[in-house]
């Protein structure tokens, strides 16, 4: 069968009625909380996830499915509607959209980032259901040393390759690693580092994790700010209706945005923040309106936030075709797929093909579904960002609780929870990121195994690591992803890269 | 955690300096946990100990960086921090935490909301408790009842249900 066929066979399963409601409720969830400022993709979905719990696999992953480019969504508005610094994904948004709502064109600028997700969702996604079979028959010529160097680049692109600092992002990437090696050991059963606690024998939950570091992390520094730092709403006013000019001004980047995110995202090179400021320079340079840049360019609203969500789309062709997280987000659905005991990889295309198209196909149909849904509802969502500070923080914290206590309703969880919270509070106050801590927790019991799954089969002989091509290719691409951020940050150019800094999605 | 401004540049970061003994103890930890296991698996070179003593060897040499780093005042400025409010809310997370197994889910979760709005500068406990004890009674119908998750039950809850 080939891809078509594959992909009308998930589309007969996304259609079936229970799972359009799925996917409904998992946009209109996973909008709403990602709407909430402060609160972005990655923490939209580890927040959303004890809603799935009780589901079965598909339903839960067509759910997952629709938080996740709900979750996309919502940060835009938030950026567009208020001039949130923190949010990361949609950072760039802001500079131009914030200047658009200021000027009274915030339902313009609403609209193309809607239309502008829309049309980069539906040729991301297109092109993710193409190219994942591709990488999946080329990742089965793959053995445990090709994976291991595959996941060493992963661990060095996202945490030192950006940012503004390789010992700080190192630093958050082995704090992690640190985390992963707690628990059973996977082949010889002997417990590691777990000091005779039983709690601790299954190993740090990857969930408790991210909502501790992104949620309590992020409500602790918030508040300690004070109120230094005055948000204020911006009015939709006026149609959000896109004048013919607008049109003209959006269609090019839309298109362009699509065509730099979906690469950056499918491969192992961090998130949507790269994506999204690179589709801004580019529209920076080929805008024939290039005062305008700065002040509330629509052209600079339409392109990042199609190169945002087509990102986004490419970050699951490695988790789905290699089952390699490559952002904090995608790191918390493999967690998301591990609660089945579903290892996404080359291997789950054969032995569970509908749920892969399954997921797939309702990708398109959440897409679909958002672009009905976000225009005529931004009323509701700009009413949940006037939630004062101190209710909105309590039901974050609420619900960051929520989702560890349904999980595993214990003391010794919560505080972990608590612990990890105060770990984040602690990294965020030193400029230390967060997302390679999330992925060190899953990636590395997973590079763990390659690495002895590689060394058993070369008897112990390291250099074997590197003999293969495929290897040695990755492995030098790692080196140079650490070397050439160093030399660069030395030689005074490091704002271009701190500007990269993928932070949360 | 307590921010030390350094307007100069350059100047050692004192509150940074701490992170890199932190870093070496961490990795002393891992290697001597690993130490341990290494003594039960002796017969082959790469075991459950190799990954463990990677990791905290990383640690170490990143701690030395750090400490370099901060030494030479290379850390970002940090803003000043008001410790009170953090104080409010982790209060509100050990009390939550205290709380949930006898006063239940809503009565434990109501006071986190409550102590973290208090943190927020909504000080007026009486209206913020019952509505955070009411909120959080909603949450516990909506995921306790209809979605099934286990959350733990109190005397408000067994009064209903």
């Amino acid at each position: 069968m080939g891809t078509f066929e594959f992909l009308l066979q998930g589309v007969t399963i996304a259609a079936q009625p229970m799972n359009l409601l799925y996917a409904l409720i998992g946009v209109t969830l996973g909008t709403a909380v990602g709407v909430l400022p402060g609160i972005g993709p990655a923490l939209t979905v580890a927040l959303l996830l004890p809603v799935t719990y009780k589901l079965d696999p598909a339903g839960s992953l067509i759910m997952f499915a629709g938080i996740y480019y709900g979750g996309m969504y919502g940060g835009s508005t938030t950026s567009i509607l208020l001039n949130t610094p923190g949010e990361s994904a949609s950072v760039v948004t802001a500079l131009e959209g914030n200047k658009m709502a200021r000027a009274g064109r915030g339902g313009p600028a609403l609209a193309t980032a809607a239309i502008g997700s829309f049309v980069a969702g539906l040729i991301a996604t297109l092109c993710l259901a193409f190219i994942a079979p591709f990488v999946v028959k080329f990742a089965l010529s793959f053995g445990p040393r090709e994976y291991f160097a595959l996941m060493v680049l992963a661990f060095v692109t996202v945490s030192a390759a950006f940012g503004d600092s390789t010992l700080r992002g190192l630093t958050a990437l082995f704090i992690g690693l640190g985390l992963a090696v707690i628990g059973i050991d996977q082949q010889t059963g002997q417990a590691r580092l777990s000091f005779g606690i039983p709690d601790l024998l299954d190993g740090i939950e990857v969930t408790t994790l991210a909502v501790a570091m992104f949620a309590i992390g992020e409500t602790l520094y918030v508040a300690s700010q004070g109120d230094r730092i005055p948000d204020k709403v911006e009015a939709v006013k006026g149609s959000v209706w896109m004048s013919a000019q607008d049109w003209a001004r959006s269609w090019k980047p839309w298109l362009r945005g699509t065509f730099i995110g979906f690469p950056i995202g499918a491969m192992p090179a961090g998130g949507a923040d790269i994506a999204s400021f690179l589709s801004y320079s580019t529209e920076k340079q080929f805008s024939s309106h290039k005062d305008e840049f700065g002040k509330g360019a629509i052209e600079g609203v339409a392109g990042p936030e199609a190169a945002n969500n087509a990102s986004a789309a490419g970050t699951l062709v490695p988790l789905l075709s290699l089952g390699l997280p490559t952002t904090a987000t995608a790191a918390i659905m493999l967690a998301g797929f591990q609660q089945y005991g579903l290892q996404p990889g080359p291997l789950l295309f054969a032995t569970n093909p509908q749920l892969v198209w399954g997921l797939i196909a309702s990708l398109l149909i959440a897409n679909f579904m958002l672009l009905v849904l976000n225009l005529p509802l931004i009323g509701l969502w700009v009413k949940l960002l006037t939630i004062p500070k101190p209710w909105l923080y309590a039901g974050i914290l609420l619900f960051a609780t929520l989702g560890t206590i349904g999980a595993n309703p214990s003391v010794f969880e919560l505080g972990m929870l608590l612990a990890f919270g105060l770990l984040g509070f602690a990294m965020r106050i030193f400029g230390y990121p967060i997302a390679p801590v999330v992925v060190g927790l899953i990636l590395g019991p997973m590079a763990e195994q390659q690495l002895r799954r590689a060394l058993a089969i070369s008897q112990g002989d390291v250099s074997a690591l590197f003999l293969s091509p495929i290897a040695a290719v990755l492995f030098v691409l790692a080196i140079l992803a650490v070397v050439v951020p160093l030399i660069l940050r030395a030689r005074g150019k490091g704002e271009v890269l701190s500007q990269f800094a993928a932070n949360e999605d | 955690m307590s921010g030390i401004p350094s307007n100069e540049r350059r100047r050692p970061d004192r509150a940074a300096l701490v992170i890199a003994p932190v870093l070496f103890a961490i990795a002393a930890l891992i290697w001597w946990d690993a130490g341990r296991l290494a003594e039960m698996s002796n017969y082959s070179r790469i075991g459950p100990a190799t990954v463990p003593h990677v990791v905290a060897i990383g640690l170490a040499l990143l701690a030395v960086w750090t400490g370099f780093e901060a030494w030479r005042g290379d850390f970002p400025e940090r803003e000043p921090i008001e410790v009170k409010p953090v104080v409010f809310i982790v209060a509100g997370l050990a009390g939550q935490m205290l709380l949930l197994k006898t006063a239940g889910f809503s009565i434990a979760t109501g006071a986190l909301f409550a102590l973290t709005a208090f943190g927020f500068g909504r000080r007026k406990l009486w209206i913020s408790l019952p509505i955070g004890i009411a909120f959080s009674f909603v949450v516990y119908i909506i995921f306790g009842r209809f979605l099934q998750l286990s959350l733990p039950a109190g005397p408000l809850e067994h009064l209903f249900f």
